[in-house]
């Protein structure tokens, strides 16, 4: 399967995005990919906008089957969540259970305004929660013994890249 | 059958004894999520899902407030349920009603139990007597181990100096009767610090403490000299009357850390101190309230360091 280029997702979502923006939003990138995304994107977009990163180990809802995730990165939110609107960003979207924890780590912080979300992939045909997004870069049919990942090379390339489940 | 009773057969982590012969790779593991639970109370809500429906026994033989309200806060800030149970040591007959304590806790389905008792060794007891799905944490036995205050302690050094391997670190006071201080120099040696320091006048160290890698000194003169952290330990005024000291006025003339006596370390050092400080005995109060003291800050991220051990250890 050929994989469209990362970087020319995030021009096309930022193009997408931009004419949405209010000063009221903020950008919140989901780690790894999803901090990835949003690093590429916020300049993008307005290098001014708040924005932040949301680590959701705490709130997986797969704890007790596989523990605490190995490398769990602190969550950053340098604003004030209360009545915000939230553009979060993902690399992928599959079952939507990584959303349903961000969304419910969020709220933990404030209650916001309204939570946009914003992926490059949108791995069609898995989702296992109602959550759809509302800015995707590409749709794609992954077999399912695959994962979609980004990855980074250095500070500044991404790539999409597919990797086979063992 | 693993050889250290901490560890599951693939190497994880079960339950925390002890910081001894832990490799430094759980340490590291411990640090780092402890680092992601830090803005936990720093949300409007105060609180994770990861232990919600756990029961955590807090089970304290002896009086602690501080470090039974910090487990006590660390599980609820995780969701679990937490019960604190004070318990009269002098009350028991021992051993075999420890254990029949433990069997009925885990009949009410505990998932967790955080031991304080005055006898070294009756974590490990615990551990080796209960059901494979619950865990034991030490939260300090006898003279043995204290190892989440080991680990808050490295922690906190960490944040402040960022690395190990270039530091020097001081311990002073009583290290003969300290738990603290056998799990503070197991995490700094076992994490790489090069130079490990005891400063203590003879009758406060215990035979053989070089073989834990430290360096001795009497003389808090020449052990303060360049050091980068600094960590008092708590000298409890009724040993004072025991044979091994004269006063207090004469512990802190010689060993209690004053302005004079930190000006020896370097200018970035830091103060450490478990708690509760014994003001005018080990350390000065300008010293305790001074700009180099991380007193306070120890304790706020203990509750982080609790969290990632209780959550780790649940979650293995």
């Amino acid at each position: 399967m050929n994989l469209p280029s990362a970087n020319s997702l995030i021009a096309q979502l930022a193009a997408t995005i931009k004419p949405t923006l209010t000063s009221n939003t903020v950008l919140v990138g989901m780690h790894t990919g999803g901090v990835w995304a949003a690093e590429h994107l916020h300049p993008l977009l307005d290098g001014n906008m708040p924005h932040g990163s949301l680590d959701i180990s705490f709130y997986r809802d797969d704890f007790e089957r596989i523990g605490l995730h190995a490398q769990v990165k602190p969550t950053r939110l340098p604003f004030e969540v209360e009545g915000r609107d939230i553009l979060l960003v993902d690399d992928v979207l599959y079952t939507g259970r990584s959303v349903r924890a961000a969304m419910n780590a969020l709220f933990d912080y404030g209650r916001p305004a309204k939570i946009r979300l914003a992926v490059l992939i949108d791995r069609v045909g898995d989702r296992q929660l109602p959550i759809a997004a509302d800015f995707v870069g590409a749709a794609l049919h992954v077999p399912g013994h695959q994962h979609i990942h980004l990855v980074r090379d250095g500070d500044l390339q991404l790539d999409l890249k597919l990797v086979d489940i063992s | 059958m693993t050889i250290n009773p901490q560890l599951n057969a693939d190497g994880s982590l079960r339950h925390l004894l002890t910081i001894d012969g832990l490799p430094r790779a759980i340490l590291t593991h411990i640090l780092d999520t402890a680092e992601g639970f830090i803005s936990v109370s720093e949300q409007e809500v105060k609180k994770v899902p990861l232990l919600r429906g756990k029961a955590i026994f807090n089970l304290f033989f002896e009086p602690s407030t501080r470090t039974r309200t910090t487990f006590e806060i660390a599980a609820k800030r995780l969701s679990a349920d937490v019960i604190n149970l004070n318990i009269n040591a002098s009350s028991q007959s021992k051993g075999e009603t420890l254990l029949d304590t433990v069997d009925n806790l885990a009949a009410m389905q505990a998932d967790m139990f955080v031991v304080r008792h005055a006898q070294s060794g009756a974590a490990h007891m615990i551990a080796r007597h209960v059901a494979p799905h619950i865990h034991v944490v030490n939260a300090g036995d006898g003279r043995h181990a204290h190892p989440t205050q080991g680990l808050l302690d490295v922690f906190t050094i960490r944040k402040y100096k960022g690395e190990f391997h270039n530091l020097r670190v001081a311990i002073v006071g009583d290290v003969l009767h300290s738990r603290v201080a056998r799990s503070q120099i197991h995490a700094l040696t076992t994490l790489g610090v090069p130079e490990v320091r005891v400063i203590a006048p003879k009758t406060l160290l215990p035979v053989g403490v070089e073989q834990m890698g430290v360096h001795v000194y009497h003389d808090m003169l020449q052990g303060l000299k360049d050091v980068d952290v600094v960590i008092m330990l708590r000298l409890q005024n009724e040993r004072m009357r025991g044979a091994r000291l004269p006063s207090s006025q004469e512990y802190f003339k010689y060993y209690g850390l004053t302005q004079e006596k930190l000006a020896l370390a370097r200018p970035d050092a830091i103060v450490m101190h478990p708690g509760p400080m014994n003001r005018g005995v080990e350390i000065d109060s300008s010293v305790a309230d001074g700009k180099q003291s991380v007193i306070l800050p120890q304790v706020t991220y203990g509750i982080a360091v609790r969290m990632a051990v209780m959550s780790i250890l649940a979650g293995n």
